[in-house]
């Protein structure tokens, strides 16, 4: 079973949020609201800097908390690439997985249910890629199979420096960042 | 120099999280005091009391149901989706303490009858042809009525801990990442119904009791909040962070002058010396207990909410 | 390859190719615009892009008969399968709630934004009559057009025919201008645009200004990630830490203004260490000695003070740039009109390049081409008598496209002859031309003012007459017959019927033509017969085109090296260091620098630029693109904002050196700038009315650039030269 999860390379992300847009439209997600978003990291004093710039979205945790606090099961590990997914006629709105991501990736939906990021599951499902991917006008999101070690996201995470955020908090977020 | 910008601005998310207003607090705290009412009256009934004492064993189960839906009606409110309300009973999420929650709720409401039912309320008495019948059924067996008081108990125990732990398991909000929180949120809530019962019991032995033990369960309180902090303020940078929201942020004020100022400190002087005969019982000091243990959920609540594992300045 | 469509290259700019007359048709107008009906599911057509004039190939996906997104079209070059976030937000255009409904025609004072609807025809007669007396009183030419992109081909035809030789764009004057005019007078040609850039192909890339990356123009943004990619060495040069910046190996950040001493100090490197393309520069280099003696002054050293980059990094950063030619590519940048030396700094950029030998070669300026699709044959134009208003006594001698602040002045001053009609095609003129003021003025002396627009913009509010347009999702355009790395030619096409009484242009430029007496200048009756007709005589299919969006023609060899004839069409043929022509004019052959003017102590330089989700003045209202970003912000270094007592997030003002007072605008304290200047993004701070979602959001850049320096040598108008301070503003 596949282990979706992406790779983004933040040397060619020039943030210009076009994944943002396309998710806007592709999941046709409420005006004030972001599925995706662009973090800016800058360090350092002028005018010796270094930016780092990021895609950022739900990190489909393989330990996900947002799951677990779940009281109806709503919030659950999909079979297709154990995607982390709401079904949204489950949900009674508590959020409580809202407040578990340490990302803070989920927002609620005016619609009274828990959202966020799909992986665009529906396009997956098809054999597409997610709808941010497939329009970065720079090329530097790859999605794929973290478990098949011939993977395009495998190979590059294998030959380049990459990291993924707040390791730490130990959810194992499934989106890395190349440096 | 660090810089940190994101494009990100959901409401209730961004820039600080904000999901959860004063319905939670409120859950929680109406929750806490049932919790430490059901020990209190358990503890009556276990001990035999409800043969004497008119109040505790008899009113307080059923001013606790009364609570109890409140609080529920509060968690029901911050439902973003309550048409579904019903999905949590279809299914148990071993680990979901919100699943837990509302099973233990199913608990709670029978055991809160049972105890009713020790003694029927005068107002149904000699209606409810049912109620009497189990009322006399129980009466006439006083192990059963102790075992009634030991369920309450621990059933209200669960509920208390339940109420801490339905935060601390949250673990994306370092302010309630804390092994304490459960027994902080159990003692308070216990402190609460002390003092709840002291306010309105008219038995003098009772108020005596429970005024003795409410400074107990204060002292043991300001104990805990100092093993939470102390806790929090020996962990992460993170953590720390999280802990200086309370000591020292945005709600320091609130949490110094109401939490541990009126709703602790002044109201244990108080009742000390109310207990040592020094002053009159004063209805002041168990008010201000309650209202402590109220804002104590709010402030941990938001600030919990506030606090964050990013250090993002928006 | 075929130096045939190299030729026509040289000419397209300015170029009117009138071929002779064919019979006029009878007109049947309302059957032009075929409503389509809703199809169920989900349905996909191509067309091209027009949120700005990229024109990248796009399709769009309408489902159960409502628009639901853009994508790139993979089979176009220009977007390779993927739009730019401005692209990918276009479905906005089209669901603007703010959007023109109906022709509109002023009731009350300019300016007022007060109106009345009237049907188009009613629209026409009062357009059409008020021409005719215009005519009659001074002649056509005093009728001017601005008109910006592709949709204005049909609006620059009627008035042509009408006899009004006054046809501009601000994308000369404001923005490419003087680069295209310090390319032509070193290698004869233009860059143009799409620009000749072989980015992708770039082992070294030298950024000047050009924030790849905030500028979103696609296909460049696409290489520039290739080139990252591929390891490219990249320098920027900036006053600010763009993001290209964060991409570079060097960033030099320079004082606003100095580029052309950093420039010249590159070239004294690059010259005396001996760096430079020799054989490159002997076979097709004029003026070689002449210049290398001119620049000998320009040292490392000298610039130092002067742009504040350490001598250690102009001398390691133009060895870079040797290391790697020709496949270095120090990149012209597009909106150049900064401090009034722009065209001889722009020359300088071409004679870098020279050096570098990348003109011509893989990872330099490729040789663009392009599809031969020939024009309609229309009648030929009248020739105007008078000549063109912009540019009296050739004051601005090589300037080789109309100028429209040449236009807005003789609109002023009636010299050297009146204009008094002004039509204003996609073009925000209050926001696209320094000195407000001055357009005002200008407005104000015009006896009718049309404006075509999809939205309420502020230039729209000062109109006679507004003609509400169909947006591009809506509408047939002209053909896009691009210059480029390979030829090719696309269709834009409707998606989506327009929601209210709006009209594609060429419906209007037609009818209007028809209203003046100039319908035998439209012979076709509905402009899919005119594709019909121009694809039959390029021999392609319009129904294939009309499937597929996009139809590429062979690849033909773009490099020097691949057999492109490496032809110089300057005087001496060959690439200019030292220009006779320049010399004749009397201005200098090799470019001298001059020193920018400082402001005043507590004022900064006001510098400007793109945000990726925006375009120009033309996007605060598309609701998926505000959602990204909803206003601009001043951009002010840390040391700065803590002087001032502010911190990112806090209001201000900004006050320019005249007293002109800003919108509020969010303040950004951060280190990615120098603390000599402030920098915001251009399009925002709208005032007109009717834009009830972008009205007051961010400050208007425009608004305070109230000086400008005109460029000499081609009369472009340079305002990175304006001061501004910051007054705390309560929110
Ligand atoms: N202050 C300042 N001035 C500048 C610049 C700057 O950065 N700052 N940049 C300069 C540069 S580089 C350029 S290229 C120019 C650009 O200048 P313009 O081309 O004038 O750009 P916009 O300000 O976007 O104005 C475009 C107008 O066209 C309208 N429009 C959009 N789509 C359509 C359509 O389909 N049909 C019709 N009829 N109208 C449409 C828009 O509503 C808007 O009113 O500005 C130049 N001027
Ligand atoms: N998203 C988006 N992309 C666009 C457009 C748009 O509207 N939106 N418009 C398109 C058009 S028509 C044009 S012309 C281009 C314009 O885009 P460019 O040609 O790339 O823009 P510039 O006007 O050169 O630039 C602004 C940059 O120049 C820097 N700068 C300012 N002053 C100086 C200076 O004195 N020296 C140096 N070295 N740098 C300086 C600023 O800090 C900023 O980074 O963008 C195109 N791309
Ligand atoms: S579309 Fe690609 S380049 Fe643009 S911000 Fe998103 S990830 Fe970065
Ligand atoms: S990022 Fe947040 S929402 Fe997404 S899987 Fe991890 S914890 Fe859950
Ligand atoms: S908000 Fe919905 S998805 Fe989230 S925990 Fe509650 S029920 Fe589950
Ligand atoms: S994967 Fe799909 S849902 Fe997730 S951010 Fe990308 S476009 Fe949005
Ligand atoms: S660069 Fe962007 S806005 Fe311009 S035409 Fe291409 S996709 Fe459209
Ligand atoms: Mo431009």
């Amino acid at each position: 079973m596949a282990r979706l999860g992406m790779v983004i390379d933040t040397k060619k992300c020039v943030g210009c949020m076009d994944c943002v847009v396309a998710c806007k439209t592709e999941n046709n997600v409420p005006e004030g609201y972001n599925k995706d978003w662009i973090v800016q990291e800058t360090k350092g004093a002028f005018p010796t800097l270094t930016t780092e710039i990021r895609s950022e979205r739900c990190n489909h945790c393989d330990n996900p908390p947002c799951v677990s606090c779940c009281p109806t099961g709503a919030s659950h590990v999909h079979e297709l690439g154990k995607v982390v997914l709401v079904t949204k006629n489950e949900c009674i709105g508590c959020k409580a997985c809202v407040a578990s991501c340490p990302y803070d990736a989920r927002f609620i939906h005016p619609d009274g249910y828990a959202d966020k990021c799909t992986f665009c599951i529906h396009r997956v499902e098809k054999g597409l890629d997610p709808a941010c991917v497939s329009v970065c006008p720079t090329h530097c999101m790859y999605f794929g199979d973290l478990d098949d070690p011939n993977s395009q996201v495998s190979r590059l995470l294998a030959s380049r420096k990459n990291h993924s955020l707040m390791p730490e908090v130990g959810t194992q977020p499934r989106i890395f960042y190349l440096r | 120099m660090h810089e940190l910008t994101t494009t990100r601005s959901n409401p209730q998310i961004d820039p600080s999280l904000h999901i959860w207003g004063w319905e939670i607090p409120v859950y929680l705290f109406l929750g806490g005091l049932v919790a430490g009412i059901m020990i209190i009256s358990g503890y009556f009934l276990f001990k035999g009391r409800y043969k004497h004492s008119y109040f505790s064993c008899f009113w307080l189960p059923h001013i606790s149901l009364v609570l109890l839906s409140a609080g529920m009606f509060a968690l029901f409110l911050d439902l973003e989706h309550k048409l579904y309300v019903w999905r949590l009973f279809t299914t148990f999420k071993v680990a979901s303490p919100m699943s837990w929650g509302s099973w233990i709720l199913i608990l709670v409401y029978p055991t809160l009858l049972a105890s009713t039912l020790t003694r029927v309320p005068p107002a149904f008495q000699n209606r409810i042809k049912l109620f009497d019948k189990v009322s006399a059924f129980i009466n006439q067996r006083p192990q059963l009525v102790k075992n009634i008081g030991v369920l309450s108990m621990i059933v209200g125990a669960i509920l208390g801990m339940y109420t801490g732990v339905l935060l601390s398991a949250l673990g994306a909000r370092p302010l309630w990442n804390s092994s304490i929180l459960w027994v902080l949120f159990l003692t308070s809530g216990l402190s609460a119904a002390a003092a709840f019962v002291h306010l309105i019991t008219d038995d003098k032995y009772e108020r005596e009791l429970l005024a003795k033990a409410d400074n107990g369960f204060l002292i043991f309180e300001l104990f805990l909040f100092a093993q939470f902090i102390i806790g929090l303020l020996s962990s992460t940078q993170v953590h720390q962070n999280a802990a200086h929201l309370i000591l020292s942020g945005p709600y320091a004020a609130v949490f110094w002058v109401f939490v541990i100022g009126m709703g602790i400190i002044v109201p244990l002087i108080i009742q000390l010396l109310a207990v040592n005969h020094k002053v009159q019982h004063t209805p002041v000091a168990p008010i201000m207990v309650i209202v402590g243990g109220l804002i104590l959920r709010f402030v941990i609540v938001d600030a919990g909410q506030f606090s964050r594992w990013t250090i993002a300045g928006f | 390859m075929n130096s045939l469509s190299r030729r026509r290259f040289l000419k397209i700019s300015g170029a009117t190719i009138g071929v002779a007359a064919a019979g006029s048709a009878v007109l049947k107008g309302t059957q032009l615009l075929n409503r389509k009906k809703p199809s169920a599911g989900v349905e996909t057509i191509p067309t091209f892009c027009d949120i700005c004039f990229w024109k990248c190939g796009a399709i769009a996906y309408v489902n159960d008969g409502k628009l639901w997104k853009v994508e790139g079209n993979p089979d176009d070059p220009l977007s390779n399968g993927r739009l730019c976030p401005r692209g990918t937000g276009g479905v906005g255009a089209h669901y603007d709630p703010d959007r023109l409904k109906a022709p509109l025609i002023r009731k009350s004072v300019r300016g007022k934004e007060e109106w009345v609807e009237v049907t188009w025809d009613e629209a026409f007669t009062y357009i059409a009559e008020k021409m005719q007396k215009i005519k009659a009183n001074y002649g056509p030419e005093a009728v001017a057009l601005f008109s910006h992109g592709i949709g204005g081909n049909f609006f620059k035809h009627t008035l042509k025919a009408f006899g009004t030789p006054n046809i501009a764009a601000p994308s000369f004057a404001q923005c490419r201008g003087p680069r295209d005019v310090g390319f032509r007078l070193t290698f004869g040609e233009d860059v143009s645009s799409p620009e000749r850039t072989d980015i992708k192909n770039a082992k070294c890339l030298v950024l000047i200004g050009s924030h790849l990356g905030e500028n979103m123009h696609n296909t460049q943004v696409q290489e520039f990630a290739e080139a990252i990619e591929n390891g490219a060495s990249i320098i920027v040069v900036d006053p600010r830490f763009s993001v290209a910046a964060s991409k570079a190996k060097h960033y030099l950040p320079i004082k606003p203004g100095t580029d052309l001493a950093l420039l010249l100090a590159w070239m004294n490197v690059i010259v005396n260490e001996k760096l430079y393309d020799f054989e490159y520069v002997q076979k097709y280099g004029f003026g070689f000695e002449q210049f290398a003696a001119s620049i000998q002054q320009y040292t490392p050293e000298w610039a130092y003070p002067e742009t504040g980059i350490e001598p250690e990094l102009i001398r390691e950063t133009a060895r870079e740039m040797a290391r790697f030619k020709p496949a270095t590519l120090v990149h012209p940048g597009r909106h150049v009109t900064w401090y009034g030396d722009d065209a001889q700094r722009s020359r300088a950029v071409a004679m870098l390049n020279a050096l570098l030998g990348s003109w011509g070669r893989k990872g330099g300026f490729y040789t663009p081409v392009s599809m031969d699709v020939p024009s309609y044959p229309y009648p030929d134009y009248p020739k105007s008598a008078k000549g063109k208003v912009d540019n009296p006594d050739h004051k601005y001698p090589f300037a080789h496209e109309t100028i429209t602040t040449g236009i807005r002045e003789a609109t002023i001053t009636g010299k050297p002859y009146p204009v008094k009609g002004w039509f204003v095609y996609a073009t925000n003129l209050l926001h696209a031309l320094p000195n407000e003021e001055e357009t005002i003025k200008a407005i104000q002396n015009l006896d009718l003012l049309v404006v075509i627009d999809v939205i309420p913009s502020e230039i729209a509010g000062w109109a006679d007459v507004v003609l509400p347009e169909s947006v591009y999702l809506e509408r047939h355009d002209d053909l896009n017959v691009e210059w480029f790395r390979e030829p090719f030619v696309a269709l834009r096409q409707p998606v989506v019927d327009s929601p209210h009484d709006q009209k594609p242009n060429w419906w209007m430029a037609k009818k209007l033509a028809e209203k003046l007496d100039l319908g035998h200048y439209y012979p076709w009756n509905d402009i899919e017969e005119y594709f019909e007709h121009r694809l039959k005589a390029a021999g392609l299919s319009y129904s294939e085109l009309k499937k597929k969006g996009t139809i590429r023609g062979a690849k033909q060899p773009i490099y020097f090296d691949e057999g492109v004839p490496a032809e110089f069409p300057t005087p001496s043929g060959k690439i200019e260091f030292y220009s006779l022509q320049l010399q004749q004019a009397g201005f200098d052959p090799v470019p001298k620098y001059n020193r920018p003017a400082a402001g005043p102590p507590g004022y900064l330089r006001l510098l400007y630029g793109r945000a990726p989700v925006h375009s120009f003045s033309r996007t605060q209202s598309n609701r998926v693109l505000m959602d990204m970003m909803n206003e601009n912000e001043v951009w002010i270094n840390t040391n700065i904002a803590a002087r001032f007592g502010l911190k990112s997030g806090d209001y201000v003002r900004l006050k320019n050196k005249d007293g002109v007072v800003s919108n509020r605008i969010k303040v950004k304290a951060t280190e990615r700038i120098r603390p000599d200047c402030a920098y915001m993004v251009h399009g925002f701070g709208h005032n007109a009315k009717g834009l009830t979602f972008a009205y007051g959001k961010g400050a208007s850049d425009a608004q305070l650039l109230t000086r400008y320096i005109t460029d000499p040598l081609m009369g472009g108008t340079a305002s990175n030269m304006n001061f501004a301070t910051m007054e705390s503003e309560v929110a």
